[in-house]
């Protein structure tokens, strides 16, 4: 491949950003375990809102169930998990990740990738309702202590809106809860709290978060260098794993050198890129590369998805923290990635219709999730609005996240069949 | 009297039936400029539209006669019944009268029905009381009590009637007594249960949801001694708890057969309505007064955590407190805090020894057979195992 501007390629750069993924998600699990071992707390915490510039300032390492959950999907193993909930007593109509999880912890812990430690403390955003539900499940199991940390959101529409007294009296609220955990954390870790180690950790997520951006932005480039969908997820995964430490940092340094050379060298995340599409919603796992199979097949690309920015953790609109004042400055600033970015998702249509125009998209792909009610609910309705308003195609599909048993494949392949051939049509109508 | 309850009771049963909200109509007759707030399930401080003279009423969702037609297409599948026919009520007209229509983040279908109101209603000012989740935070109070003043000022917004201090507190003696009659009715359920059938103190409840709140004091006032001098006498039926309606209704036909064969002596249905449990302080700061009676004066339920209230606990107290034997443990269809409570209830309640049959149910169901023969078993079963 000749680069544009004719210098060599650098091959080094190329499949660095996977290589140091699969390290780091190792290490992870490494280190996971070896808390365990060691005796040493760990906390249970969550995506949309995971407190890990506090719990990285007191070395607690996190454990994301959202996370080894879909893991153990994607090693096609959730089934197991999901059966042993529902004959415990759940409901095959609750959230899938709780489920797999419940059943990952009825199994003693074993999980596909390691054994899971016991959670010595639950941070608990109310971000998605059923973070709740779930870190009750582990209060009744270990007795742990549970943290929910209330974010206050998107309050709806009404002539008067938001002031900014409104929002100070949110920032107080959230600030006052941070000191609450803070004080919580010195208690379960016997480490008193140190402010410049929190200035230190903020720091970092300033630059993750910069370089977040930056990566979402290579793909504004034709042909976009990633999917949002495949490596994008790898992306937000160890942003959230790696939140607040250097490495995590390092690792967007090595993608975004990556992507950046990928668009030097005009290479895309498939072969011929026809169309670029937004995801809504998030990944089916139990059927992951089927699911990307059938919009690559016609040369479709996710340039852009919402996952990567609920899902991770609320730095892809900046953070910016101000580290003169730290505690109050991480009020403010998860306050309001949280209204944009966690609960923005309910009355996203305004963002989605953004992303379309910066990102040059063709269309909306809506996956609904039967187990998730927190992404969605109103995804018909949306794509409904985005089609009158906006005049912007979507295609609505459902499956789940784990559960293999809801994947109708016959049923998804004429429906995103059906999609491209109308996008096809639409874009030859364009030309004439 | 038994002409009279009769009545009360064909009253009540056609304006919880009617979704032409008949007393909303009226009141709305006889106030020409009047505005009519609607709340979404669970619980609403109602004080606060009352003080600018506004009718709060709940919206939450219709009986099984109501077709979903429109709200469908707006859901995906695997919502609950209540969100798509509070839903299609509004898309049909039926809640034409709103003025501002409030819902909480009781559960994401709740907040996302907030957008989805509000792409298809850009006239209805559509808004989110973001009610605490952390409410033992030392900070949760004075949240409360600010939130409360944000919706005060958007019903001001709205109405061009200033909620003060004083009309506040008037308000609060209004649906004090309110509550206070309620308890009341509960009282006679829990004591006598062979005074008041299961859906006669369901009827006279729910109805609070749906008319002007001193109006429903009136009712109360009229069937309470009504009910009290009935001349019923006490049957061979086992005492059960009902929990699992603090959102979704059960349909009255459901309630009906479970009443054949049990006496519910306590139950959360339209708990919203009864959740504070104490009267609230009717002096001070009326905003203050109604955050803390929201913490610490009030019931329970799985969408709202409170680590000083662990919901196993409280069932096994209701169920004490009643003097029941045992409990129906209900949830709604595709409810997600209600089905993973359900789970942690039966478990507590198997190691309590206390009987309890688990089901699900629907608003809109229409065929009971099923759910009659699994009530009787279990009655029955335990008719032979307490004889």
């Amino acid at each position: 491949m000749t680069p544009k501007d004719g210098a060599a390629p650098h091959a080094e750069l190329i499949g660095a950003t996977r290589t140091e993924s699969r390290r780091l998600m190792e290490q992870w699990w490494q280190n996971l375990e070896a808390a365990e071992n060691e005796g040493r707390p760990v906390a249970n915490v969550f995506v949309m809102g995971s407190l890990a510039e506090i719990l990285a300032t007191f070395d607690i390492p996190m454990s994301f169930p959202e996370i080894t959950s879909l893991q153990t999907a994607v090693r096609g193993k959730s089934m197991d998990y999901l059966t042993a909930a529902e004959d415990y007593g759940y409901s095959p109509d609750i959230c899938g990740y709780v489920k797999v999880d419940v059943g990952v912890h009825l199994k003693g812990r074993e999980h596909p990738n390691g054994k899971l430690p016991k959670p010595s403390l639950v941070v608990s955003p109310n971000t998605c309702n059923t973070y709740i539900k779930w870190s009750e499940i582990w209060e009744r199991i270990y007795g742990c202590p549970v943290f929910v940390l209330d974010l206050p959101g998107w309050r709806g529409t009404a002539a008067a809106g938001m002031t900014l007294e409104d929002f100070e009296r949110d920032r107080a609220y959230v600030e006052g809860q941070l000191r609450e955990l803070i004080a919580l954390c010195e208690q379960v870790t016997g480490t008193p709290f140190d402010i410049d180690r929190l200035r230190e950790v903020m720091g970092e997520v300033n630059e993750l978060s910069e370089l977040y951006q930056q990566v979402l932005a290579e793909n504004r480039h034709h042909p976009a260098p990633f999917d949002a969908m495949l490596e994008g997820l790898n992306f937000m995964g160890i942003a959230n794993a790696y939140r607040g430490v250097p490495e995590g940092t390092e690792f967007l340094r090595i993608a975004l050198a990556e992507l950046r050379e990928r668009v030097r060298l005009g290479m895309g995340a498939i072969p011929e890129e026809k169309y670029r599409l937004l995801l809504i919603g998030t990944a089916c796992y139990s059927h992951f590369r089927r699911f990307l199979e059938l919009f690559h097949g016609w040369g479709g690309v996710f340039v852009h998805s919402e996952y990567m920015s609920f899902g991770g953790g609320g730095i892809d609109r900046g953070i910016a923290y101000d580290l003169d004042r730290p505690i109050e400055s991480l009020a403010e600033q998860i306050l309001s990635s949280s209204g944009k970015c966690f609960s923005g998702i309910f009355f996203s249509q305004d963002w989605q219709a953004d992303i379309v125009g910066g990102w040059d998209i063709d269309g909306i792909c809506y996956h609904g999730i039967k187990s998730c009610r927190t992404v969605s609910t109103g995804l018909p309705d949306t794509r409904e609005w985005q089609m009158r308003e906006h005049d912007i195609p979507g295609l609505f599909i459902q499956s789940d996240l784990v559960d293999a048993r809801l994947w109708s494949d016959a049923q998804m392949k004429n429906r995103v069949d059906a999609f491209f051939e109308a996008l096809a049509s639409r874009k030859a109508q364009a030309r004439r | 009297m038994d002409d009279e309850l009769a009545q009360i009771f064909d009253e009540c049963r056609e304006l919880v039936e009617d979704t032409d909200f008949p007393a909303v109509r009226r009141w709305l007759a006889a106030n020409p400029d009047g505005k009519v707030l609607g709340h979404f399930q669970v619980y609403f401080p109602e004080e606060l539209a009352h003080a600018a003279g506004m009718l709060p009423i709940k919206i939450l969702g219709g009986p099984s006669s109501l077709q979903i037609r429109q709200a469908d297409a707006r859901f995906a599948a695997f919502v609950c019944s209540i969100i798509r026919s509070s839903l299609e009520l509004a898309l049909t007209d039926k809640v034409d009268f709103l003025s501002l229509f409030v819902t909480h983040p009781i559960c994401d279908a709740a907040r996302h029905s907030c957008g989805v109101w509000a792409r298809n209603l850009p006239d209805l000012p559509c808004q989110i009381l973001y009610l605490p989740h952390n409410v033992r935070s030392a900070y949760a109070r004075d949240y409360l009590e600010g939130e409360y003043r944000r919706i005060a000022g958007i019903i001001e917004d709205v109405t061009g009637r200033p909620v003060t201090d004083e009309a506040l507190r008037a308000s609060i003696e209004v649906f004090n007594e309110n509550r206070r009659l309620l308890r009341e009715l509960y009282r006679i359920k829990r004591e006598t249960p062979w005074l008041v059938s299961c859906v006669e103190a369901y009827l006279l409840t729910r109805t609070g949801a749906l008319m002007p709140r001193e109006e429903h004091s009136n009712l109360l006032r009229r069937a309470l001694p009504l009910l009290q001098a009935r001349e019923a006498k006490p049957q061979d039926k086992i005492r059960v708890v009902f929990e699992g309606g603090f959102c979704e209704q059960p349909p009255l036909e459901m309630l009906s057969v479970i009443q054949d064969a049990c006496y519910v002596v306590d139950d959360d249905l339209m708990i919203g309505l009864r959740w504070l449990v104490e009267d609230v302080p009717a002096d001070g700061d009326p905003f203050a007064a109604l955050a803390e009676a929201y913490i610490e004066r009030s019931s329970y339920s799985p969408v709202q955590r409170d680590p000083e209230k662990p919901k196993e606990e409280m069932l096994i107290r209701r169920i004490r407190e009643a003097n029941a034997e045992a409990a129906i443990v209900a949830a709604a269809k595709m409810c997600e805090p209600g089905l993973e409570e359900q789970v942690a209830y039966s478990r507590a309640l198997d190691e309590a020894e206390i009987p309890h049959l688990v089901m699900e149910f629907e608003e809109k169901t229409n065929v009971f057979e099923q759910v009659r023969m699994e009530v009787e078993t279990f009655a029955e079963s335990l008719l032979f195992e307490f004889a």
